[in-house]
């Protein structure tokens, strides 16, 4: 076994044990990137081995000194819209191709402070936009199943092309409409969005305030909950942060009922909503899901179908809402502070009209004029009023749920990876990506996708989501499902 | 739903948003396809619902007014795309 192919929970064990450094762990992996990203699977946009080198010695050092911080020497992704203080941060864009933040993120912060290790920053969609980091201004990034032809999905698809092909054993990503748990299905990993305000957003270059939410993508459920457990918490520099206690979800799922014995989830009610089984989804798709189904009854669970009736406008009212909150947010790139900027600008409004046109892609600049669109005057009330109130009953449809079950299984993505090309001249079918994931950034739910099967090959991932703040139980559903069914840890065979 | 040549470019003057003649009108039917396939929000009388901004329970959230150190001035300008002295440059605002 190499040593890249170990969870963050196992390479942690190892450590403790004085088997392993930090410093070896991160040299594994330094090593496999230089063999195998450049060229091959492409999921960092800036490697940094020199401060990783650091870091890692740093950690050696404090578990010399007796630390025993959570995530003490192991290495990580971080997406590139993470600040890293003094390490580019460029938001797959070319309107920030050369920016260097001065401070770090709050998730940032925090997960340096756990002792991880940062291996460098992952591609993405161009802001966050899209479903397939074809966006990303500088190269795509292939998923690393199959022939490495497909998409790993978006918009965090650097970071999940990056833990599936072993590049790094965990990686943070941001999920505005699915950006976390789409890729994590499409690459057979868990990536898990929780609660809005559960996670800090201060210092996550801004997409869509509201939706915005930071989470993991790793290779099982225990190391989700490892590193969901750092990232969580109240920030005072995040007005939108929740000040709520935060279960040490690690500890929690090694509780009573013990994993196996075949009562995991006895009593626990699961609605399976079935608007999810949208027209269109794959029919292997489809049999995957619903063979997790009865492996979950199998556990315990009692399920039953529900009906969540607005499922059907979250699409439509997601691709205003969004594109609204991005066209004010992304005002801000205006070629004076930072960023990119014309040089040849010659007034003030000619400098805006060049800087932004030139240092925005397609994507970003197609959301800018439907957001625009939406908040102008005369379309306000019909589109950016109106999807506001589906939001209200999209919400309306949870909330009803969960008084008849604790939470809710579903598909993630209707399809597997596409191959790479397949729908960037369709923004519509893109935007399709994502109808199973945006109805819970729209509720501020906490989703997680983790992998129940393959069809053609590729990974298709379950959806559980949960009531407003219970990640832990939504943790447990996984985690026992991970253990029943039999699909947790698998990753491709890449020659190496 | 349609939308016509003069709305794209007004959008783009909103949003200030340099757009060349080719990006004008491959987004003219984009858009007026994306919006087209919203149309199915009308469908539904939201009349009677209250709109939903932000689903999380908090206001107005306040801290204490503390004077705290401001940030550096070169770390200020050390993403600046142009400076002089303490100042950032910009283009002529009068003509």
């Amino acid at each position: 076994m190499e040593l890249t192919d170990l969870t963050a929970v196992q390479a942690l064990g190892r450590m403790r044990a004085g088997e392993i450094s930090s410093e070896e762990l991160t040299r594994a992996y330094l090593e496999r990137i230089e063999r195998l990203d450049r060229g091959v699977i492409q999921a960092y946009v800036t490697v940094t081995p020199e401060h990783a080198l650091e870091q890692a010695h740093a950690a050696d050092e404090r578990r010399r000194a007796g630390d025993e911080a959570p995530l003490l020497g192991v290495p990580m992704a971080l997406k590139d819209l993470a600040l890293t203080r003094g390490v580019r941060t460029t938001c797959s864009s070319k309107m920030l191709e050369e920016f260097v933040p001065i401070e770090d993120a709050t998730i940032t912060r925090r997960l340096y402070e756990a002792g991880a290790v940062l291996l460098g920053k992952t591609n993405m969609d161009e802001f966050a936009m899209g479903s397939s980091t074809e966006n990303s201004a500088f190269f795509p990034t292939r998923n690393p199943w199959g022939d490495l032809n497909r998409v790993p999905g978006g918009s965090s698809g650097g970071s999940a092309a990056a833990v599936a092909a072993r590049l790094a054993p965990f990686a943070i990503g941001s999920d505005t409409g699915g950006s976390i748990r789409q890729p994590a299905s499409l690459c057979g990993l868990v990536g898990f969005k929780p609660t809005y305000g559960r996670v800090s957003r201060y210092g996550l270059i801004a997409f869509a305030s509201s939706l915005d939410q930071f989470g993991p993508l790793t290779v099982d459920v225990a190391d989700c909950a490892l590193v969901t457990g750092v990232i969580a918490g109240h920030d005072p520099l995040d007005s939108t942060s929740l000040d709520a206690a935060v279960p040490s979800y690690s500890d929690a799922l090694n509780d009573n009922p013990p994993v196996g014995s075949g009562e995991d989830l006895r009593g626990v009610r699961i609605g399976v909503p079935r608007e999810y089984f949208v027209a269109g989804m794959e029919s292997g798709v489809e049999q995957s899901v619903r063979a997790a189904l009865d492996v979950l009854r199998g556990l315990g669970a009692e399920l039953d179908e529900v009906s969540l009736p607005h499922t059907d406008y979250g699409l439509a009212a997601y691709y205003i809402i969004a594109p609204a909150e991005c066209s004010a947010n992304l005002a801000r790139y205006d070629g004076v502070k930072y960023g990119y900027s014309a040089p040849d600008a010659e007034s003030m409004w000619d400098g805006y009209y060049k800087t932004r046109g030139r240092g925005f892609g397609a994507e970003v600049k197609r959301r800018i004029m439907l957001g625009t669109y939406a908040l102008s005057s005369g379309y306000y009330d019909a589109y950016y009023l109106k999807a506001q109130k589906i939001r209200t009953l999209i919400k309306q449809d949870f909330d009803v749920a969960f008084e008849r079950f604790d939470a809710l299984v579903a598909p993630t993505s209707p399809t597997v990876a596409f191959k790479l090309g397949e729908r960037t001249d369709d923004p519509l079918a893109m935007y399709l990506s994502d109808v199973c994931t945006l109805p819970v950034n729209l509720a501020g739910l906490p989703g997680l996708s983790l992998p129940c099967g393959l069809s053609e090959g590729m990974p298709v991932g379950l959806q559980v989501i949960g009531k407003p703040l219970d990640e832990l139980g939504v943790l447990k559903i996984a985690r026992a499902y991970e253990h029943a069914g039999g699909w947790n840890g698998r990753r491709p065979d890449l020659a190496s | 739903m349609g939308i016509s040549r003069e709305e794209v470019e007004h959008v783009a003057r909103l949003a200030r948003l340099g757009l060349t003649e080719e990006e004008q009108a491959r987004l003219q039917q984009q858009l007026s396809q994306i919006l087209g396939a919203m149309q199915a929000i009308d469908r539904l009388d939201t009349a009677a619902i209250p709109p939903t901004a932000q689903v999380i329970p908090l206001h107005t959230v306040t801290r204490e007014d503390v004077v705290r150190p401001s940030l550096p001035v070169e770390d200020v300008f050390r993403n600046a795309p142009r400076r002089e002295g303490n100042f950032l440059k910009v283009p002529p605002v009068l003509e």
